[in-house]
């Protein structure tokens, strides 16, 4: 798909979206137009709204979003978005938990990324291996690797990490010199925004300009071609990809604890790993992309709170409303692709 | 030592594995008849939430179990009617379509749930889908209190599997939806209407789900609670590869990981208190190494989870 039909898909599936969400609130006795201007001006009406909220709720929907992205592109359905963040989440927390006294931040932030980021490739090698070695397909063991993630990092917040007074599931907050630092004064936006910007766009340079990054799309796009014509190792890439997928993923969940909650609790993610399949189509899978539709949906769970306060609207509608958003991107997929023909 | 050897201790456990392990065998009944025609509905989790939901609320305004039941398997078919109007009707790709699916049933029910009782709101209290022992049978030792003291539910499963596999296997209609599934292309030469199918077949899938979803909020909790489906939905799909798509197998492979989930119980009366997060874990890990160990080369229906008529454009 050129780029321009990808904005034109984009955003019919973005006018779908909101007309099936105003329908479902009118459905639901709620006002659609009152929800749906509590809805902007709690997301974006004023730069603290932009910057503290959006924003801030964007960057862990960026982050899986590039990691289900690079996955899809390759042909890998990387539905374990959710347990490759929660086991980045675990293990980043394990380190900034542990890290000695008077360590420098110079040190700490790095090194906890680093293993939050292995930990989620760890967590990602699982399906890897059992789809190359054993032949078993990723969709069902990636998932069956998430509810694994979540019960263990409910383990760890309730046993071996529970805070020091034994009483709330979930762990001591994290240091001062494990945050990561605020990146606009006065704000609550983080280094892991920044991080997402740069992740994204030398993902898009890598896919566009460097011939792996063609070895990637070669095989997403026809793997049996791409081994024939290109002599590419399909097997080799696909590891590859997996893996990188997983550590992007697990650095959502190690940027999350260390940007913002700084520390780890039960149900610490609201479905990120999910809501991330929506970001990475709405995208057309592009790695820029992504960054704007994960906006868009940090817009949407940021205003979420505004409307249940001001129009009753139950926080489970937002969840409802990805799923819309999802299929109306497939929706409208196929139509633009029948019109073509 | 002693409690291992506690009987009763041991029949509760086995009676606990079968009834945790009916949601997955209906569930993963239906999901059967979906993949046997070709549909991988990864959207089975939405749709046991939709009929959980669908049970509760009948169940609570008709007073009637039976009717909860029945209302639970119409969301459910109609949780899988919206999916199967993208994968079989647009043609969209099933993996992500079903993905959408069970979010979408995961928010939607807790929104409705939310809406009609409130945020917080205490436990619903349910007319309750009460196990009915059968005459004779559960007389049995060991067998009759394990599988014949069960909620109604129960008993449909044990009928569904072999039914199901006379149909897939020794009728004219069941041999056309495995060939729907097998070689579309050759069915659709034959004469066979491949996209209407697929489409009933998705259907009665979710049908079924909605019943598993069912027996979930009025025979196994007495209550709805947001995303008490758990993952049975993704377990169950596994369960159809570990029961190689054979319905009697199926419903082995069902009652086996329904034990695996008891295990918890099991092993907290012998005191074993390693935390119980840890032991909920254990049937995703099992099915896990079941799919890798045994079965993940078991040969699946030709043209599961492709689109047809085939193209060449993505998503």
């Amino acid at each position: 798909m050129t780029r321009s039909r990808a904005w034109v898909a984009g955003g019919l599936a973005l006018a779908a979206t909101l007309a099936a969400a105003a329908g479902s609130l009118a459905l639901g006795g709620f006002d659609p137009w009152r929800a749906l201007s509590a809805l902007v001006t709690g997301s974006l009406g004023s730069p603290t709204a932009v910057l503290s909220i959006t924003l801030v709720r964007a960057v862990p929907l960026m982050l899986t979003g590039l990691a289900v992205a690079l996955a899809f592109r390759a042909g890998i359905w990387n539905i374990g978005a959710e347990g490759q963040l929660y086991a980045g989440a675990v293990a980043g927390v394990a380190v900034a938990l542990s890290a000695p006294e008077g360590m420098s931040a110079w040190l700490i932030v790095p090194s906890t990324l680093l293993v939050g980021g292995v930990a989620g490739a760890a967590w990602a090698a699982v399906p890897a291996v059992l789809r190359l070695r054993a032949g078993v397909g990723e969709v069902i063991t990636t998932i069956l690797m998430n509810f694994v993630a979540i019960h263990l990092a409910a383990w760890m917040v309730h046993g071996p990490l529970q805070e020091a007074r034994g009483v709330f599931p979930q762990t001591d907050r994290i240091p001062d010199v494990a945050r990561l630092p605020v990146m606009v004064p006065g704000s609550r936006l983080h280094l892991g925004f920044g991080l997402a910007v740069l992740l994204a766009l030398g993902l898009w340079v890598w896919q566009r300009f460097t011939a792996s990054g063609f070895r990637v799309r070669a095989v997403g796009a026809s793997p049996g071609a791409a081994r024939v014509a290109g002599r590419i190792d399909e097997g080799r890439v696909l590891l590859r990809v997996f893996l990188a997928s997983g550590a992007i993923a697990g650095l959502a969940g190690v940027v999350q604890v260390t940007g913002v909650t700084f520390a780890l609790y039960e149900d610490f993610s609201p479905d990120w790993g999910y809501t991330a399949i929506a970001v990475a189509l709405l995208a057309g899978l592009h790695p820029v992309g992504v960054l704007i539709s994960g906006a868009l949906f940090g817009a949407l769970e940021g205003g979420a709170g505004a409307m249940q306060r001001e129009a009753g609207v139950p926080a489970g509608w937002v969840q409802a409303v990805e799923a819309l958003a999802i299929l109306s991107i497939l929706a409208v997929n196929r139509f633009m692709a029948r019109r073509d023909r | 030592m002693s409690a291992l050897l506690d009987g009763a201790l041991i029949l509760a456990f086995l009676e606990a594995g079968v009834r945790l392990g009916i949601p997955l065998a209906l569930a993963a009944l239906g999901e059967t008849i979906s993949e046997r025609s070709g549909v991988l509905n990864i959207g089975l989790e939405g749709a046991i939430i939709a009929g959980a939901l669908g049970a509760a609320l009948g169940a609570l305004d008709t007073g009637s179990p039976g009717l909860g039941v029945l209302l639970g398997g119409l969301a459910g078919a109609g949780v899988a009617m919206v999916f199967a109007v993208f994968v079989v009707g647009l043609n969209t790709d099933q993996i992500i379509a079903g993905t959408a699916v069970t979010l979408g049933g995961l928010g939607f029910t807790a929104a409705v749930y939310q809406a009609r009782f409130g945020a917080t709101g205490t436990a619903l209290t349910l007319p309750t889908l009460d196990p009915l022992p059968l005459p004779g049978l559960s007389a049995i030792p060991v067998l009759g209190p394990v599988f014949f003291r069960q909620a109604p539910t129960a008993y449909l499963a044990y009928l569904l599997a072999p039914l199901l596999a006379w149909f897939l296997f020794r009728t004219t209609a069941g041999l056309r939806l495995r060939a729907v599934g097998e070689a579309p292309d050759a069915a659709a030469a034959a004469g066979i209407r491949v996209r209407a199918v697929r489409f009933w077949a998705t259907v009665a899938g979710g049908a079924l789900a909605g019943l598993a979803g069912a027996h979930l909020s009025l025979a196994y909790a007495g209550t709805f609670a947001e995303g008490m489906s758990a993952g049975r939905g993704f377990i169950a799909i596994a369960v159809v590869v570990l029961g190689r798509w054979s319905p009697v197998r199926v419903l082995a492979a069902a009652l086996f990981f329904g034990a695996a989930s008891a295990l918890q119980f099991f092993l907290q009366n012998l005191g074993w208190d390693l935390g119980y997060q840890l032991f909920l874990a254990v049937p995703y890990i099992l099915t896990l190494a079941a799919l890798g160990g045994w079965v993940g080369r078991a040969k699946a229906p030709e043209a599961l989870a492709l689109p047809w008529p085939s193209r060449r454009s993505g998503a």
